[in-house]
């Protein structure tokens, strides 16, 4: 039952994360997700200052806010000041970061509080995390509750907004012109990469979180020149990762989330070697039989 | 030469519009007539494409105001069309040529719907028109530079807009593309639709425009064809380049502007 849990979590995320990091790649921001894996920190410690309390929903709030924060701040810089995104990018969440730590060291520093709090889960632990009811009725692991309905709002966001996140992506004057308002759009995606990603830190680790918002979304833009089976392959991929990452995991008693990571970086690299696209493997190949027929 | 004219399809009224606090365009006042083929002409850097952005609002502006069919553009917004320069968007980008055009429908269209058959038979017959309706299942990846053009002008014509806006449509177009283009801006011009376009050959906007306006920062003239594509306001335009110079003395060697295609 352990291994269905941590597989159907991180089958969770992966679906939140991809389908979002499909967008985020497509609109050159991929590295966003990192950005506020870092950037949630003075959030968690006001958070904390504010409450004095330590429990992960206080601490996800505050997370939550600081994140949504740091896109409008990546957005405001690379509008206002003409910076390009990924300097933007860097300047926003390395700041947020330090400013973070100062909070630390002035304000909390008898607290241990940092980061580990909220963004370094382990999705290991996800089966002994139980939710249990007031009346003692045990309903299951908590994480799966909360990446679950991340992951619904997630795909209804995508099912609602679809041609308009689609339109914004590609050709945001076009989208300004004809009335549909690039910086909603914008702010609602960046939204939710926020909830998506700082719900999911606090189950299955940040690393797996990043990898899973940029490698599946990168390996089915090899595979596919069309967008929607882009989005579908995404979600093949995140299942495909967490089943094979769980049982690699397994086989070598290593770390989940570093396996899962792995298996998502070997997709990428079998993509990349074979896609029927562009693998450059499949190119060699389609050289060489020219040069064939040619002789 | 600056011809202002009654129930105007767009009225620009003292614009200024700055760039880092320069400005790019001083003090801009005109109105352009309805059913129209407009070109705006002017050097680089004369800020073309600026003035043009500006009047659909994608860009603040520094002061002034600009109405469209005598109304605020966001009230108009589904009667306006846009298209951009070609190299403004990526075209790796995961999508079919069914895909793009489509999405001139989607002002049409509320949220949470989906393009509808009657959507897509629209889409259809603008690529028709474009004669690109062989290509729709086709990946915008693979199209060359005049077919990109070709289907950003069956987006906008999706639209069945009434006003549209052409940054530079035939940069980098073939002649044949170019002859298809300027036919269908006529056939539109027919049914009442008004045209602008940012244009960069002197020659061929003689035979492609009824208004001209002519742009260097500051506006230099905005009047028919014929009184606005003369020498002395060239000159005033492009400030005596030699080039450009050289090109309006081939211009006044020709006593009659025939089409260069005729030739």
């Amino acid at each position: 039952m352990d291994a269905f849990w941590i597989i159907l979590t991180g089958s969770f995320v992966s679906i939140s994360c991809g389908l979002l990091g499909s967008y985020l790649i497509l609109r050159k921001m991929a590295m966003v997700g990192d950005a506020i894996s870092h950037a949630v920190l003075p959030g968690i410690v006001i958070a904390f200052l504010i409450s004095g309390q330590r429990d992960s929903l206080t601490m996800l709030v505050g997370a939550g806010i600081l994140g949504v924060i740091t896109t409008f701040l990546i957005e405001f810089f690379h509008q206002k000041g003409n910076l390009q995104t990924d300097a933007s990018i860097g300047v926003t969440f390395t700041w947020l970061f330090a400013l973070g730590i100062i909070l630390i060291s002035v304000y909390a520093g008898q607290v241990d509080l940092d980061q580990d709090c909220v963004l370094h889960g382990e999705i290991a632990y996800v089966p002994i995390d139980l939710w249990i009811t007031a009346s003692g009725k045990i309903i299951g692991p908590r994480a799966v509750f909360i990446t679950g309905s991340v992951m619904i709002i997630v795909i209804s966001f995508i099912a609602i907004g679809y041609k308009e996140l689609f339109l914004t992506t590609f050709d945001p004057a076009f989208a300004t012109v004809i009335g549909i308002s690039t910086a909603l759009w914008h702010y609602l995606l960046m939204g939710a990469v926020s909830l998506a990603t700082v719900a999911s830190f606090e189950s299955v680790g940040a690393i797996l979180v990043v990898a899973l918002l940029i490698a599946p979304p990168a390996t089915a833009y090899l595979l596919t020149e069309k967008f929607r089976p882009m989005l579908i392959i995404t979600v093949l991929l995140g299942i495909l990762i967490s089943i094979s990452g769980y049982y690699l995991a397994v086989s070598i008693d290593g770390s989940i989330a570093g396996a899962m990571s792995t298996v998502a970086g070997l997709l990428f690299a079998l993509a990349f070697l074979f896609s029927p696209k562009e693998g450059i493997i499949i190119t060699w190949l389609k050289n060489q039989a020219r040069k064939k027929e040619l002789s | 030469m600056i011809q202002q004219v009654e129930d105007p399809a767009v009225e620009v009224h003292d614009l200024t519009v700055t760039y880092h606090k320069k400005p790019v365009l001083w003090d801009i006042d005109l109105t352009l007539p309805k059913g129209a083929i407009i070109g705006i002409i002017g050097p680089n850097g004369a800020g073309k494409s600026t003035l043009i952005k500006a009047i659909m609002n994608l860009i603040p502006h520094g002061s002034g105001y600009v109405k469209i069919f005598n109304r605020d553009i966001d009230e108009v917004r589904d009667k306006v069309s846009y298209v951009p320069q070609k190299e403004s968007v990526d075209w790796d980008f995961p999508a079919s040529v069914m895909d793009v055009v489509l999405m001139g429908r989607y002002a049409k269209l509320g949220l949470f719907k989906r393009p509808r058959k009657a959507d897509k038979e629209v889409a259809l017959d603008c690529l028709k028109k474009v004669g690109m309706d062989a290509y729709k299942s086709r990946q915008i990846a693979q199209l060359s530079g005049g077919q990109q053009q070709r289907v950003f002008l069956a987006r906008a014509l999706a639209q069945e807009a009434d006003i549209y806006f052409m940054d530079e449509p035939f940069a980098g177009v073939d002649a044949a593309t170019e002859t298809a283009i300027i036919e269908l801006l006529r056939e539109m011009s027919e049914k009442g639709k008004t045209v602008v376009v940012i244009h960069h050959d002197i020659q061929s906007a003689m035979e492609y425009f009824n208004w001209i306006v002519l742009l260097n920062m500051r506006l230099v003239a905005s009047g028919p064809t014929a009184q606005t594509l003369i020498p002395s306001l060239l000159e005033e335009t492009y400030g005596g380049k030699l080039t450009l110079l050289a090109e309006v003395g081939n211009l006044m060697q020709k006593t009659e502007f025939t089409g260069r295609d005729k030739r």
